[in-house]
């Protein structure tokens, strides 16, 4: 997607993360970091048209889990929202295709998760084929090992890190999206989404050459991300960077990877070009989100200072 | 002061029942009965496990294909920590295994003492359970084929 009919750009945001947040919950976690990001830019709550959020219900242990964060936004009066059970970038795209509709001009996009009080690599193991897969509680990591033993037997990459421990943090992430003339009154440096876009490959891991990431080119060629003079890409094992530099063809451009609390990272990496941009360190930045096992689904977006004007998508 | 820690167990689970239909059900049967089924792709190829649509494609497919409990390792990890539910107890590598017969791999723990013994290419076969129940604990893991 890209050339949007109604320009949505990023006008605030702000993040935290922790190694283990030792006693507040994620309501505790979030308020603060909402305040911050809406803050930024003068509005609240009853400013926002759209909500929306990103997180796992697996990682706090109960069904529906996600409801008690709406406390850090307050449900009342009531507000357009929504939930999905995945990383906040993916979040962020609903958003995107929402402001399109016209309803609304502002929303708000938030992510969190405190997987450090379980057992991650095991948790993850719950999201596999729950046939032939996930009964054999695969860690996350193991799995990862495979498309990195698989990278080195195609030959094709010089050196492919050995696979860390699963990277385990706390935080959330909050985004303030407006559109077209909205996003300027709010902002002096507004940063426009000029294309966003998400692609997913076959869930079972032998049907699939683990040695690219076919999904991420193709978001990639959709959201128009050429050109770019900065890269943000959520990377939860290194060997993971040499894929995405691949599929997104970048070269020599500075390179900034981080995996990030689960279910946040990609949102933050979002937030972190986006912040890039407004301050000028980049003029146009790729941004990118991933979920799923060894690089399953990807999501690229692309982040530019300047708007494509209203009305230039013909 | 001593502090106390209050714990209780509490475990995550999908407390449903569901039908595992036609493709999924005939791998799970086969199992039970020691053989490695799948499924013939749009493409031709060969699914295992077998599947109900064409991952390309999104067709449906319906033509049953017997493969070997005999295959080579694709790509493989070595896991020296096992955890609670993983197929070992003792350190072993996770692989994807493509059956001979098959043209796409599935994951197994393959029981192979160390990592040097693993290769990409190595031949392994299938080591079943000896009571059989129509689920993927039926197929234990692998070993290794001189």
């Amino acid at each position: 997607m890209r050339n949007f009919k109604r320009p949505v750009a990023i006008v605030a945001s702000a993040s935290f993360e922790t190694p283990s947040e030792p006693s507040r919950n994620e309501v505790e976690l979030l308020l603060p970091v909402i305040h911050d990001a809406l803050g930024q830019v003068g509005l609240t709550q009853q400013d926002i048209g759209f909500t929306v959020s990103g997180s796992s219900d697996y990682l706090q242990g109960f069904p529906f889990a996600f409801v008690g964060a709406l406390d850090a936004v307050g449900a009342w009066p009531p507000i357009r929202e929504s939930h999905l059970e995945m990383d906040g970038a993916f979040a962020l795209a609903e958003a995107v295709a929402v402001l399109q509709h016209g309803h609304v001009d502002t929303a708000l996009v938030y992510a969190f998760a405190r997987p450090s009080r379980g057992d991650l690599d095991r948790t993850l193991s719950i999201q596999l084929d729950p046939y032939s897969v996930a009964p054999l509680w695969p860690d996350a990591r193991g799995l990862a090992g495979l498309q990195a033993q698989a990278m080195r037997d195609s030959g094709r990459f010089d050196s492919v890190p050995e696979v860390p421990p699963t990277h385990v943090a706390d935080g959330c992430t909050a985004v303030v999206l407006a559109v077209g003339d909205r996003a300027r009154e709010l902002t002096k440096t507004p940063v426009w989404i000029t294309g966003i876009d998400h692609r997913i490959e076959a869930p079972a891991l032998g049907v699939r050459d683990l040695a690219t990431s076919v999904s991420t080119r193709l978001a990639a060629e959709s959201a128009g991300a050429t050109d770019v003079d900065a890269a943000y890409l959520h990377v939860l094992y290194p060997h993971q960077e040499l894929l995405l530099r691949d599929a997104l063809g970048l070269n020599g451009q500075p390179v900034h990877s981080s995996a990030g609390p689960m279910m946040v990272g990609g949102l933050e990496r979002i937030a972190a070009a986006a912040k890039a941009v407004a301050a000028g360190d980049a003029r146009r930045a790729v941004a990118h989100a991933t979920s799923g096992p060894c690089l399953q689904q990807n999501l690229v977006a692309v982040l530019d200072a300047t708007a494509v004007l209203e009305g230039a998508a013909a | 002061m001593k502090t106390d820690v209050l714990t209780a167990p509490h475990s995550i689970e999908y407390t449903y029942t569901r039908s595992t239909g036609p493709m999924i059900g005939a791998f799970m049967t086969g199992l039970r009965d020691g053989k490695i089924i799948g499924v013939r792709g749009a493409d031709g190829r060969v699914h295992v496990p077998a599947i109900d649509y064409d991952p390309v494609t999104s067709e449906d497919l319906s033509e049953l294909v017997e493969v070997a409990d005999t295959g080579v390792v694709t790509t493989w990890s070595w896991n020296d920590q096992p955890r609670s539910g993983q197929p070992l107890e003792h350190p072993f590598a996770w692989a994807l295994v493509r059956w001979d017969g098959a043209d796409t791999a599935m994951l197994v723990a393959v029981d192979c003492g160390d990592a040097s013994t693993i290769s990409t290419g190595a031949k392994v076969k299938a080591r079943w359970a000896d009571e059989r129940t129509g689920t993927i604990h039926d197929l234990c893991c692998c070993e290794l084929q001189s």
